[in-house]
């Protein structure tokens, strides 16, 4: 493996080959703003959150997608980007029905704290007011599709991860929408381990924990970087 | 069985000794724009007419693909002195079969090579349409059919293959304009056992049916041009991905397989040489995002019909991770003849950049519509008033709009731009697959931009953010123009939201959704500016 020499926000940096902008910029801490990147899960590079200038490339790169090379010269945080990313998140929160006042992840919400890290003040497009549904058939979890962003981190996770496939995507365009199965309520759901794995990693409050109470619902992804860790290296059983 | 290349000529020449049995031979159109105003009728007429007269052995019936007059059909060409009869009916079956005078059949009589709609024409996609039946292989033989694909495999190496593609200068026909040659080589040089060659037939764009008249019409033309990329390229299977609505273009294309498959011009030992060469169909299920090429691979593999970012390009990793050569009905339709005629004859049409023909369906409120096949350079101008005979009943061009919801409007003081990738860019609008769009004075370019927006807010896949929520808000705020509600906040929003499509989107559904609103608030602002309301006319927010 070959080690890249790199320039993001004029600062020099390294990386192995095949690593991405994203996760050098992390290593170095430069955060670059995401919401469907979540290390652990192969990426897809949904959200253009954290889209980034490279020099010599006429369009705008998903950093988590875009794989280093030598001398290649990044901008994080253009004032351009910045407007982007704030109308880009204005429209997210017009999209569904992100009522923070009633909402499990009421301070503990990725959405929340990149609105406020973006500095949106007041959303400039008119909210559309979905209806959708909220499922509550599931003994331990809840979604509630008002507040996903279908940013897709759950059906990665539970297919790459848990390896069960119960989430993925139906419908397109505004009426994209989870779906448990092939449609099914998601207490119905054969494939459902129950092991809580989306609800952990989902960035929003549409995944939850059943009985938790405005501003109780913190999630804890540390257990995905164990895994992983664990399945690269072929750590099968504990060692004695 | 087996078919070698000097076969090939032997049973083109006996198909040709065949035709020639007949005194008269009348060419039915039977694709799917005349079949849809009783061409079926008209054929079967004909034919039972041919039958009451006895004349089995003098006449022969032939079903061919779109002659291109399709605002004027059922059409039905007379071999003998090319006259194309325009609008014919089952009762007119008398005077084209026993050619008795009728003055009616007469009156509907054009010259093919005066009429304006096709004098100016340059054929060499549409050579065969009108000419060959579809659903015989013998007919495509006889027309020279199969034999560039001989000649390649014969007296060419794959690499002369690529180099003669280049050399043509050839340019992707479904929109886009990225040199063939060059797109050919990339898939060409990668070391891989296994790689792939799609046609891409997703066609989608409002008002556009180039790709399935020449899958109706000359279905073993795209094989073959599969066929010899195959040989270049190092590929051995090949995918058509058609969508679901061209039952017609599938079912000739289905038995076009066949038969190529059972004379062994495709299959384990392509025109019995080494050459291994299969082709399946894929059918669309109509999402016009599957046009795009790596939703199109995802669809291929059975996944859901949702864009990948690139890089990797698919000439590296495409189907099934594999190296994959993805081009369009139309480019695939230009191979053979570049590889018969030579990189030479092909590139000496059209302009510096662009060369060959392109075909245009030409639709909306002219005189005629149809298909047409002008050489590069030809001005927009001729296509719409010489070619389409300008707007029906006699009124004033607007704008015509190329390129679908990808593209954008051209207006009248504009018409006179080359049709070539890089002209229609210059004015605001692109080449796009081929649909061209005549408006006249009575149109709204506000409408329109809220159409095509509408279009593109209903086929995102809803994968990224931008197409998904910025369609659907940038189409609320085409509504408030129409709705004569709209305020200057709004328009300085619509301009922002189009800003962040263009730049942000994963792919080019949303990257080029803004265009046909772009370009009408370019040239047509006065038409946004009264639609808003009074009192909110120079009040910024």
């Amino acid at each position: 493996m070959s080690v890249k020499t790199l320039t993001i926000d004029g600062k020099m940096m390294t990386g192995v080959e095949g690593d991405t902008v994203f996760t050098v910029a992390f290593h170095n801490q430069v955060q670059i703003p995401r919401l469907c990147h979540l290390g652990g899960v192969p990426d897809v590079g949904a959200c253009r959150m954290c889209l980034v200038e490279v020099e010599g490339r006429s369009k705008l790169s998903a950093s988590c997608m875009t794989t280093i090379e030598e001398g290649m010269v990044v901008r994080t945080d253009t004032e351009q980007l910045r407007e982007y990313r704030k109308l880009l998140m204005e429209l997210l929160l017009a999209e569904g029905n992100h009522v923070c006042s009633v909402c499990v992840s009421n301070g503990n919400c990725e959405l929340q704290d990149l609105a406020t890290h973006l500095g949106v003040d007041h959303v400039r497009v008119p909210y559309r007011h979905p209806r959708r549904e909220v499922d509550l058939s599931h003994e331990r979890f809840g979604l509630d599709q008002n507040r996903c962003i279908a940013c897709t981190r759950c059906v990665r996770t539970c297919d790459e991860v848990e390896g069960a496939h119960v989430w993925d995507m139906a419908g397109r365009g505004e009426k994209l929408h989870l779906v448990a199965d092939l449609g099914e309520p998601w207490g119905n759901s054969e494939n459902c381990t129950k092991c809580g794995k989306c609800v952990q990693v989902c960035p929003t409050g549409a995944l939850f924990t059943k009985g938790s109470a405005v501003g109780e619902m913190e999630k804890d992804r540390s257990f995905l970087k164990y895994i992983v860790y664990g399945r690269e290296r072929h750590q099968w059983v504990k060692k004695p | 069985m087996t078919t070698t290349p000097d076969e090939l000529g032997e049973r083109a020449e006996k198909e040709l000794d065949r035709q020639k049995t007949f005194r008269e031979r009348l060419h039915c159109c039977t694709a799917a724009g005349c079949q849809s105003c009783g061409g079926d009728a008209v054929k079967a007429g004909l034919k039972q007419r041919v039958k009451d007269a006895g004349l089995e052995a003098q006449v022969e019936v032939v079903g061919t693909g779109c002659m291109g007059l399709c605002s004027k059909g059922p059409l039905v060409k007379r071999e003998s002195d090319d006259a194309l009869f325009l609008e014919v009916k089952p009762d007119d079956a008398q005077a084209l079969v026993e050619a008795s005078p009728s003055l009616s059949l007469e009156s509907r009589r054009v010259d093919m090579k005066t009429h304006p709609f096709f004098a100016g024409q340059l054929r060499i996609v549409l050579a065969n349409a009108g000419k060959v039946d579809p659903e015989r292989v013998e007919s495509y033989l006889a027309a020279g059919g199969y034999s560039a694909l001989a000649q390649a495999l014969t007296t060419m190496k794959p690499g002369d293959v690529v180099a003669e593609v280049t050399k043509a200068g050839l340019r992707g026909r479904g929109g886009a304009g990225y040199p063939t040659g060059v797109k050919w080589q990339l898939v060409a040089k990668q070391v891989n056992e296994t790689k792939y060659v799609v046609c891409n037939a997703d066609e989608g764009d409002p008002g556009a049916f180039m790709d399935r008249s020449v899958l109706e019409g000359d279905p073993h033309r795209v094989l073959e041009g599969m066929a010899i990329a195959g040989y270049a390229v190092g590929a051995n299977h090949g995918y058509v991905y058609v969508r679901g609505e061209y039952a017609l273009a599938i079912s000739r294309l289905q038995t076009a397989i066949k038969q190529a498959e059972k004379e062994g011009i495709l299959g384990a030992r392509v025109l019995d040489t080494n050459f291994r060469f299969q082709v399946e169909i894929r059918i669309g299920a109509g999402a016009f995002v599957c046009g795009e090429e790596t939703a199109l691979l995802n669809s291929i593999e059975g996944k859901r019909g949702e864009p990948r970012p690139r890089p990797p390009y698919p000439p590296e990793q495409g189907l099934w991770q594999k190296p994959t050569l993805i081009n369009n009905v139309e480019t695939f339709a230009n191979i053979a003849p570049i590889i018969s005629r030579g990189s030479a004859w092909f590139s000496n049409i059209g302009t510096e950049k662009s060369k060959g023909t392109k075909v245009f369906a030409v639709a909306g409120k002219t005189k005629h519509s149809g298909l047409v096949e002008v050489a590069m350079g030809t001005p927009v101008r001729q296509i719409v008033t010489q070619m389409a005979g300008g707007i029906a009943g006699g009124g004033k061009v607007k704008a015509i709009q190329t390129g679908g919801p990808s593209g954008g409007c051209v207006p009248e003081h504009l018409l006179d731009v080359p049709v070539d990738y890089e002209s229609l860019v210059a004015v605001g609008s692109m080449m796009g697959s081929g649909g061209m769009i005549v408006m006249d004075e009575t149109t709204s370019m506000v409408e329109i931009a809220r159409y095509f927006m509408e279009f593109c807010m209903d086929e995102s896949c809803g994968k990224c953010v931008p197409c998904r929520t910025g369609t659907v808000q940038m189409h609320t705020l085409l509504q408030k123009f129409c709705d004569n509600e709209a305020t200057e906040a709004d328009l300085d929003l619509l301009k922002k939201l189009a800003d962040l499509l263009r730049a942000t989107s994963l792919c080019g559904l949303g990257q080029s959704a803004p265009n046909p609103v772009m370009t009408a608030l370019r040239y047509f602002p006065h038409e946004f500016a009264a639609c808003m309301k009074p009192a909110a006319k120079g009040v910024h927010s």
